[in-house]
């Protein structure tokens, strides 16, 4: 049973909530949102699984639990756009049966349930445009900064665990920008335009394999894509490997690249990728397949407990 | 009105479990102990800080981020809740505290002037970061003077060390500027760890010292070489090997903390009070204190 009706990749800066008419591009990011709220009030779905790129973690994977997180968000960055208040419906029980299997494939992880914790910026933005009714409840998975390949898709085949064993079905949505590296000196939003004529390049790459399907190919790609096109604040660039896990890891999908604009330099596109029968490309993958996490092989060395270090280089 | 003076520089790191062991009302997660050697270094350094009159702390924090360029607390007073983010079973800290604006629009303007890219924070909401709280508590845990918060600019990732901090020289003699033209007596906090590799995983009682050990053994060694220079008072050989460090023992200097503070100290080249050296969760973390009446 395919327990993902739909995946999604989306954008989270807050211009979409606070300014989406100061630039024209905004204006049609914002939009496009606004249609994908529409398609998954239609869809037969239980839960939107989101996994954000603007929740770094530490200790494994943190994975948000608490039934109705509410707070007034305001951005680190971004601030002088204003105040974002939210108030989200989290499907607690799945988020608990999301940290047990992620610990029965081996991997840390906690469920996240206090008042007050930060929500990050692009999951309260995400939530705000496509379910500002809390129609669907949510499950929001934090990105470990030194996370690599094999644990993500790990975590990502953990989700589908988790999704199979309650029996329920799923919207999935990674937030993340395509290429990230936002102006580093004040731009007015008309003079708004992807910061490098590279990460232009690579975006369009990228958009090009997903406009036909093909998210396993772009899973592939990641590690080059990290290197091209990302601001390299993490190990690695990681939520297509996440949603390519949890979605099947084939390139079985109808893809509509709903929208692509700069936002503040970094490219935001809006994405759909429907399951479908027809493979648009059929290639043979050189990357491993893990099933589950086996720990890091200890290269900084020293300790002999490879129970308390773990793979990747740097934040 | 006299002449403003930076009385003192501190590394400051901020690791949340050290206000979690220390138990303060404001923190809502209760611990047994834990992380002494660090939390005594502190008390060193507050015993210390006892007999020096000073008006304001101006903390230069890693976690509050910033890309385009860096941004100054602009709001007089903040009142909420910080969690942690990465671990808030360990820090629920209720924060009431005060923001020397004045100074802050003051380092700002002077930062601009030689070309920084700057802007101040006015959004009454804000929530004030986990560094700059923890750093400033462990410092003065009265909270009876105003900071100045700062945040620091990602320059090292987006460009590298060196740009960012050809940056923090400017930022630091921005700041040393500002405040002798304020006639305050001021503090400077770098509210940064050493070496910054963590583990990832956390033992069931986050306390419980014998899981405590630095990471590896090439930190280590990196963070004692640092120590020592400091003690030597080799600021310029520190900022001198600054992107070596920051690159082979992943430290927390790629947030510029640390360059900005002994470029408003004018790089000192008297001695650095050590107060002590410790290790959380496979980080390495010290409490060192510039002052130029130590010598
Ligand atoms: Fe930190």
């Amino acid at each position: 049973m395919n327990n993902v009706v739909k995946g999604y990749v989306l954008p989270g800066l807050p211009h979409l909530v606070l300014t989406p008419d100061a630039n024209p591009g905004w204006k049609k990011v914002r939009q496009a949102m606004d249609r994908v709220r529409d398609e998954i009030t239609a869809l037969d779905a239980d839960v939107l699984m989101i996994y954000s790129t603007y929740w770094p973690s530490v200790i494994g994977h943190q994975i948000q639990a608490r039934p109705t997180p509410e707070w007034v968000h305001v951005d680190d960055e971004f601030h002088a756009l204003g105040s974002v208040p939210y108030k989200l419906k989290v499907d607690s029980e799945l988020a608990h049966a999301y940290v047990e299997a992620a610990k029965a494939r081996k991997l840390q992880a906690r469920a996240i349930d206090y008042h007050g914790f930060p929500i990050d910026t692009g999951s309260v933005v995400v939530s705000k445009l496509i379910n500002p009714q809390n129609k669907l409840p949510c499950v929001i998975v934090s990105s470990n900064v030194y996370a690599d390949r094999a644990e993500t898709l790990v975590l990502g085949k953990a989700a589908r665990d988790a999704l199979e064993k309650q029996g329920k079905k799923a919207v999935a949505v990674i937030v993340s920008s395509l290429s990230n590296r936002i102006h580093t000196q004040k731009t007015e939003p008309k003079d708004d335009h992807i910061h490098s004529l590279k990460d232009q390049e690579w975006n369009l790459k990228f958009l090009e394999f997903l406009k036909e399907g093909r998210l396993e190919d772009v899973s592939q790609l990641s590690r080059q894509f990290h290197k091209e096109a990302r601001v390299n604040k993490v190990a690695n660039f990681k939520p297509f490997w996440w949603l390519a896990a949890l979605m099947g890891q084939n390139n079985l999908y109808a893809g509509n690249v709903m929208e692509y604009q700069p936002i503040y330099g970094s490219g935001a596109a809006v994405i759909s990728l429907t399951p479908s029968d027809k493979a648009a490309r059929d290639l043979e993958f050189d990357e491993s397949d893990p099933d589950s996490y086996s720990g890091e092989r200890n290269v900084l060395g020293g300790t002999g407990e490879p129970a308390l270090t773990q793979e990747a280089l740097h934040e | 009105m006299g002449k403003g003076k930076i009385v003192a520089g501190i590394l400051a790191p901020h690791p949340p479990h050290l206000v979690y062991a220390e138990n303060p009302p404001q923190n809502e997660p209760k611990a047994e102990c834990g992380w002494e050697s660090l939390r005594w270094a502190y008390e060193r350094l507050r015993r210390s800080l006892s007999t020096l009159e000073y008006d304001v702390l101006i903390v230069h924090s890693p976690h509050w981020r910033t890309n385009s360029g860096t941004h100054f607390l602009g709001v007089p007073h903040f009142k909420s809740i910080s969690v942690d983010p990465v671990f808030p079973n360990l820090f629920r800290y209720h924060y009431d505290l005060k923001v020397d604006v004045d100074l802050a629009e003051k380092i700002c303007q002077a930062a601009a002037q030689d070309g920084l890219e700057t802007q101040m924070m006015r959004n009454k909401d804000f929530r004030i970061d986990y560094g700059t709280i923890v750093s400033c508590h462990l410092t003065n845990p009265e909270w009876n003077k105003p900071i100045v918060g700062i945040s620091s600019c990602g320059a090292a990732r987006y460009f590298n060390m060196d740009v960012l901090q050809a940056m923090m020289f400017k930022l630091g003699k921005a700041t040393r500027k500002a405040v002798e033209e304020s006639g305050k007596r001021v503090v400077l906090l770098s509210s940064n760890s050493l070496s910054h590799r963590h583990f990832t995983s956390e033992p069931e009682l986050p306390e419980d010292m014998s899981h405590e050990h630095i990471n590896n053994h090439n930190q280590y060694i990196w963070d004692m070489k640092m120590i020592d220079l400091m003690k030597r008072g080799r600021s310029k050989e520190i900022v001198d090997v600054l992107t070596d460090f920051t690159e082979q023992a992943t430290a927390e200097t790629d947030s510029g903390s640390l360059t900005w503070m002994l470029s408003a100290l004018d790089f000192p080249t008297y001695p650095a009070e050590v107060h002590g050296y410790g290790t959380v969760i496979g980080t390495g973390n010290a409490v060192v204190e510039w002052r130029e009446a130590n010598v």
